[in-house]
């Protein structure tokens, strides 16, 4: 229906237009209120200032609109997390070791690959490890990223929607070469993946 | 004055001395808080200008992808030390060890500190530890490369200086700990007769709930620096994986430090905020109490949300939505607070001078800084902003153009008292605008950078965000313009700005009711306190005192 890379993303979108956009409508209230009332109440004027105290209803309304508010973002942000959290059980499983400084990525039928290819429309489950110092393994298109720590397996789960080659980072300083540590996702129809994923050598990377 | 009698100059703290020595001695063995608070001045406007420095060559990195003007290896220790250095050795220190020594006593009505030879020894700890970070980068193995947060595994790996520099971090935390059981001792038992709590001043407030986090916070960092000394050193292993350790739970206890510290850098510059208004407002603070209690529940609740920094760590999923749900109510006390400063400009008589025209660009950039912490509180949204640029623009728009901009209003506001002079106005707002136009194009940028997958801490990038570090880079120039503009013209003005007399802005809590620059006992006789702290019924009598 849309063109986004994953399900997730869109949530992720959304989550972020729902936050930014009552953030915006708050910031923008209180600047302009600020600004206008520094205009109005200019001491040129020559109005003599007034010592209001206080207001316990004001009080109460700022703080009991915003708690409703920002919890309302909490629960979006719980909900929308939940989705990479959920592992199905016919999830197509990945064994990720992140090293200094690059990625590797294990398939179930014995491949190995420094690109990690998956099925498009399909469950997919990240299981990541590191081999020294902890990595993060970031999918910016598919809004996600989960760390890579050293003898833990940590798990990331999402649905590529779309076909594609997309970047993938390394999110935690690892040292000299942390900014190098870029591969691919590439998304495949699944005609295309099952021909890739059965005609390779097990120990044949590309 | 009035009956034709020439009064005689009373000498004020610059030509008096707590000590028998005169010249520099009689400043190096000072116990007066407004000395102690001046020559923390002068040490951590150094740092500050070092670590702006630092910043300007990151930006000249990052310029143009690829090298531009250092290898990965220099960036990477450039990072850390501009962390290191603005963390440490400006924004924790900086606003109660400048501001709240020089001010705290005089706004209570005392003559000093519950411990002044305590306040001089917490200046000398400080020295040591900006010595021993200074000594760090020479040592052989050069300068430390594991980003301020220095975490377990990379942090022993790294053959840097690590233990050096971690080693100065401790030493520091004793001189804000020191710090803070002298504000919180003088605040309890050196308060001015009839000054209770609630007619204290909200700088005061801020100050005191700001001490509570420096002593219960302070010592777990200080815990796991040494931890981290002794296995490096000793090869025990506590966090690292290698040897059995837990590199998680280094995470936990460097965030249940490293997250209140960041409130012991916003409070009290909040509490600035709550002194400039009324006074450039010439009206009453609006919500004194809902300020004052504000001020005590961020202190508490933000002990509570410091795994928010690790929502992508492998922790469990319980702990994360935990974390998620106390983040969001952390803010709140928060926004009370702005709501009161701008219900405090209502039916004001307002004169926009510059602390007041920095007042006003820190609601602007604290409240972007604060909300965008809501989208970082946020589980989906976090899990792929987290490590971007997106995070780097957040805490610089909360510790910049938060504690930062109020760094500098204290300078503006407060100028005129410490040193009996007065600036140049105009200069003074033309560099905030310079400020406030430099500061959101270096680091607006970063936000939407950020959401387009930007990671932190890179030395490179791909070309997809050339142009946005570009103006970025560009706005870093129009900033330290600003900053330069803003330090010439006080630093000018030190000898040859216009003089000063006790009471330029129209102030009424304490400080203005004495003369400027102060006497070394800062008040004739202890004043007995009748009125409430922003009651400007009080100027009219103030205009017979001096």
């Amino acid at each position: 229906m849309s063109s986004a890379p994953s399900v997730h993303t869109e949530t992720v979108d959304f989550v972020m237009l729902y936050i930014v956009g009552i953030s915006v409508i708050l910031l923008l209230g209180i600047t302009i209120t600020m600004i206008y009332f520094v205009i109005k109440y200019n001491r040129k004027k020559g109005n003599k200032p007034v010592d209001i105290h206080g207001n316990i209803w004001l009080e109460i309304i700022w703080i009991a609109i915003p708690t409703i508010i920002v919890l309302s973002m909490f629960y979006y942000g719980y909900t929308g997390f939940s989705e990479i959290r959920k592992i199905p059980e016919n999830a197509f499983e990945v064994d990720i070791t992140a090293r200094m400084w690059a990625w590797e990525f294990n398939y179930k039928n014995g491949l190995r690959t420094d690109t990690l290819y998956i099925p498009v429309n399909k469950p997919v489950v990240l299981k990541l490890k590191s081999m020294d110092v902890n990595h993060s393994f970031y999918i910016p298109s598919f809004r996600i990223k989960e760390d890579a720590i050293p003898n833990k397996i940590n798990f990331l789960s999402f649905t590529a929607a779309r076909p594609g080659s997309y970047d993938v980072a390394c999110a935690e300083y690892c040292g000299l070469n942390h900014s190098m540590m870029y591969t691919k996702v590439v998304a495949m129809e699944k005609t295309n993946f099952e021909k890739w994923y059965n005609n390779q050598a097990s120990e044949e990377s590309r | 004055m009035a009956n034709g009698v020439i009064a005689i100059e009373e000498k004020n703290f610059y030509q008096q001395s707590t000590n028998k020595y005169s010249g520099i001695l009689s400043w190096l063995l000072t116990t007066d808080h407004k000395r102690i608070g001046l020559m923390y001045l002068y040490t951590i406007s150094f740092f500050f200008i070092v670590g702006v420095i630092i910043g300007i060559l990151m930006r000249l990195e990052l310029l143009t992808p690829g090298k531009t003007i250092v290898d990965a290896q220099t960036y990477n220790t450039l990072f850390t030390l501009h962390g290191v250095i603005m963390i440490f050795l400006f924004i924790i220190p900086g606003l109660p060890a400048i501001f709240g020594n020089f001010f705290l006593p005089i706004q209570i009505g005392a003559r000093d500190v519950a411990f002044p030879r305590l306040n001089l020894l917490s200046y000398y700890v400080y020295v040591v530890g900006a010595i021993l970070v200074f000594i760090s980068l020479f040592l052989p193995g050069g300068p430390i490369d594991t980003g301020w947060t220095f975490y377990i595994p990379y942090s022993v790996r790294s053959s840097t200086n690590v233990s050096m520099a971690i080693l100065a971090a401790f030493i520091l935390g004793f001189s804000s700990i020191l710090t803070g059981i002298n504000f919180i001792t003088t605040v309890h038992r050196l308060r001015a007769p009839e000054m209770t709590f609630f007619k204290m001043p909200l700088f005061v407030w801020a100050t005191y709930a700001t001490a509570w986090i420096q002593i219960i916070a302070t010592p777990v960092i200080g815990i796991t620096i040494l931890l981290v000394i002794i296995e490096r050193t000793f090869g025990v292993g506590i966090f690292d994986p290698a040897l059995g350790g837990d590199p998680i739970l280094f995470q936990h206890l460097f965030w249940i430090y490293s997250h209140p510290a960041v409130y012991i850098m916003i409070l009290p510059a909040m509490g600035v905020v709550s002194e400039i208004i009324p006074t450039f407002a010439r009206r009453t603070i609006f919500g004194y109490k809902a300020i004052a209690m504000s001020s005590l529940a961020i202190a508490f609740v933000g002990y509570l949300v410091w795994a928010h920094h690790m929502f992508t760590s492998g922790m469990s999923d319980t702990a994360r939505w935990v974390f998620s749900l106390l983040t969001f109510i952390v803010a709140l006390p928060s926004g009370v607070k702005v709501f009161n400063w701008v219900a405090t400009m209502y039916k004001g008589s307002i004169d926009p001078q510059t602390p007041f025209l920095w007042v006003m660009a820190f609601i602007f950039l604290f409240s972007i800084g604060g909300l965008t912490g809501l989208v970082l509180g946020s589980l989906a949204t976090d899990v792929h902003l987290h490590d971007t640029y997106f995070v780097v623009a957040h805490f610089h728009y909360v510790m910049f153009g938060g504690t930062g901009t109020i760094f500098f209003a204290a300078l503006h506001y407060w100028f005129p008292k410490m040193f009996g002079r007065m600036y140049f106005k105009k200069v003074a707002n033309i560099a905030v605008l310079l400020f406030f136009i430099g500061f959101n194009m270096l680091y607006f940028t970063k936000f939407i950078m950020g959401y387009m997958g930007m990671p932190r801490r890179y030395y490179d990038y791909l070309p997809q965000f050339a142009t946005l570090q570009e103006i970025s880079t560009v706005g870093s120039w129009i900033l330290a313009l600003a900053i330069f503009l803003m330090a010439g013209n006080l630093i000018y003005s030190l000898r040859k700005g216009p003089k000063a007399g006790p009471n330029p802005w129209g102030g009424v809590t304490l400080e203005w009711h004495i003369p400027s620059p102060p006497p070394m006992e800062n008040f004739k006789e202890i004043p007995t306190i009748t009125h409430e702290p922003y009651d400007f019924s009080q100027l009219k009598e103030m205009k017979n005192e001096s």
